[in-house]
């Protein structure tokens, strides 16, 4: 297992001055999984794309550090596979033609039994020469998961993970969290119940506390 | 932790195969570029018919067409990805300045495509267009289309993010692109009145800085763009 550890320390996040959470840290270590639930708008989403350095925060740091060297946060994307309903895929081409493109502009260099492998894992090996446009909720929602996993992350960010899969798709998606936990850390955001009992820990984004309140990232080890 | 060259130049590459592949099959900005060339020239070619223009006024018109087709067409490469939210996608395969270089390339190549395919229709269907030094004004067009385009390529990713993107396109870009315009028109005037090909050599200097100086401050302002 990759020594990777993840380090958040009193992280806020405000948009046009409007604070969504506040005073939210935690600390995980390579096999630890984390639970992130909280009703809409508590800022679940937000908090994982900054995790993932898509967003900065307004106060507070997140420190990634594989091995005791701390990765810049311009690098982190390196480090992490991300399944969320706002990331979106190149719908004019084709599974595999998603699968090669992404892995290329990552400078990576899987051969094409690697590629062939991941589509089986997800159950899309009969469709990877239809374009993505054609595809189910579902079935976009699956490739996803191939591409997050393609290079073996050590970090897994999963937002609302279970989004359009039937029982099979949701079955390859607690195998791959299983594997995760023996490669690496897994962060879910959710608010479904199946989903949080699989992780280690949970905390609760219940809303901005008013001042003098203490913080709002409630940390809970199961 | 940086990126070796060659890794940059593979990505770079790969950003570049992807909008291609991209654009040939959604054909998002050809459409656009195709009917705007088919439909200005033959309004400019109705409204002159058989009158004689000029020199001034050719090199002029001539940029005024490759100018707002460079606008119609060369601010999808950022607007898409953001549109169908692919770009954090891209976010989280790498970093800022593959991602620019690919589009840069992207957008340029494109517009020379275009220059050239608009002048060769612009010198067939008017009469008294005719250029003494080749060479100057092929000189002049190649630097004027990638000022143009590099100027397009990082106003377009200004703007991927704003509402009011129709009107603000433009807007920004006049003013950025004024000085290219100017320095081009004139060089290319020279080019179609004076056979020598070094005739224009203070504009190519001009045009020279101009590419120099907006790429090196898209290499700036990129990163910032790019972050949230």
């Amino acid at each position: 297992m990759t020594d990777i550890r993840i380090t958040v320390a009193g992280l806020r996040k405000d948009f046009n001055r409007r604070p969504v959470f506040s005073d939210i840290s935690f600390d995980l270590s390579g096999g630890r999984t984390l639970a992130i639930s909280g009703r809409n708008g508590s800022g679940k989403s937000t908090l994982l794309k900054i995790i993932a350095s898509l967003l900065s925060p307004s106060a507070g740091a997140v420190s990634l550090t594989i091995d005791g060297v701390e990765i810049h946060r311009r690098w982190t994307f390196r480090h992490v596979g991300m399944v969320a309903p706002y990331l979106h895929l190149y719908e004019e081409f084709t599974a595999l033609e998603n699968l090669t493109l992404i892995d290329r502009i990552r400078g990576s260099n899987h051969t094409a039994s690697e590629y062939e492998e991941m589509l089986a894992m997800v159950s899309l090996e009969r469709r990877r020469h239809d374009v993505v446009r054609t595809f189910s909720s579902g079935m976009k929602q699956r490739l996803k998961y191939a591409l997050a996993w393609m290079d073996r992350p050590g970090l897994l960010l999963l937002d609302e993970p279970r989004t359009n899969l039937d029982p099979e798709g949701i079955t390859t998606m607690k195998t791959l969290f299983k594997e995760q936990r023996g490669n690496g850390i897994v962060i879910v955001a959710t608010n479904e119940e199946d989903d949080a009992v699989m992780c280690d820990e949970r905390i609760s984004l219940s809303g901005v506390p008013p001042p003098g309140a203490p913080g709002t990232g409630r940390k809970g080890g199961r | 932790m940086i990126m070796k060259s060659d890794g940059f130049i593979r990505i770079t590459a790969a950003v570049f195969r992807k909008d291609t592949s991209s654009e040939l099959r959604t054909r998002y900005a050809l459409n656009a570029l195709f009917l705007f060339t088919l439909t200005t020239l033959s309004i400019i070619l109705f409204s002159f018919q058989s009158a004689t223009v000029p020199v001034q006024v050719h090199a002029g018109l001539l940029w005024v067409l490759i100018f707002f087709a460079a606008m119609s067409g060369l601010s999808r490469t950022f607007i898409t990805e953001e549109d169908r939210g692919t770009i954090l996608l891209l976010k989280l395969s790498t970093i800022s300045t593959p991602v620019f270089y690919g589009k840069l390339l992207f957008n340029v190549l494109l517009l020379l495509a275009l220059t050239a395919i608009l002048t060769i229709l612009y010198s067939l269907v008017l009469p008294g267009f005719a250029v003494m030094s080749m060479t100057s004004f092929c000189i002049s067009l190649f630097l004027g289309t990638v000022g143009l385009a590099s100027a397009s390529t990082i106003i377009g990713a200004l703007i991927a993010k704003a509402n009011a993107r129709g009107t603000l396109y433009p807007v920004l870009s006049f003013p950025i692109v004024l000085p290219l315009l100017l320095t081009v028109i004139r060089a290319t005037t020279i080019a179609m009145e004076d056979p020598a090909w070094d005739a224009a050599m203070d504009e190519y200097r001009v045009l020279v800085s101009y590419i120099v100086a907006i790429n090196a401050a898209s290499y700036l302002v990129f990163e910032y763009i790019w972050k949230d």
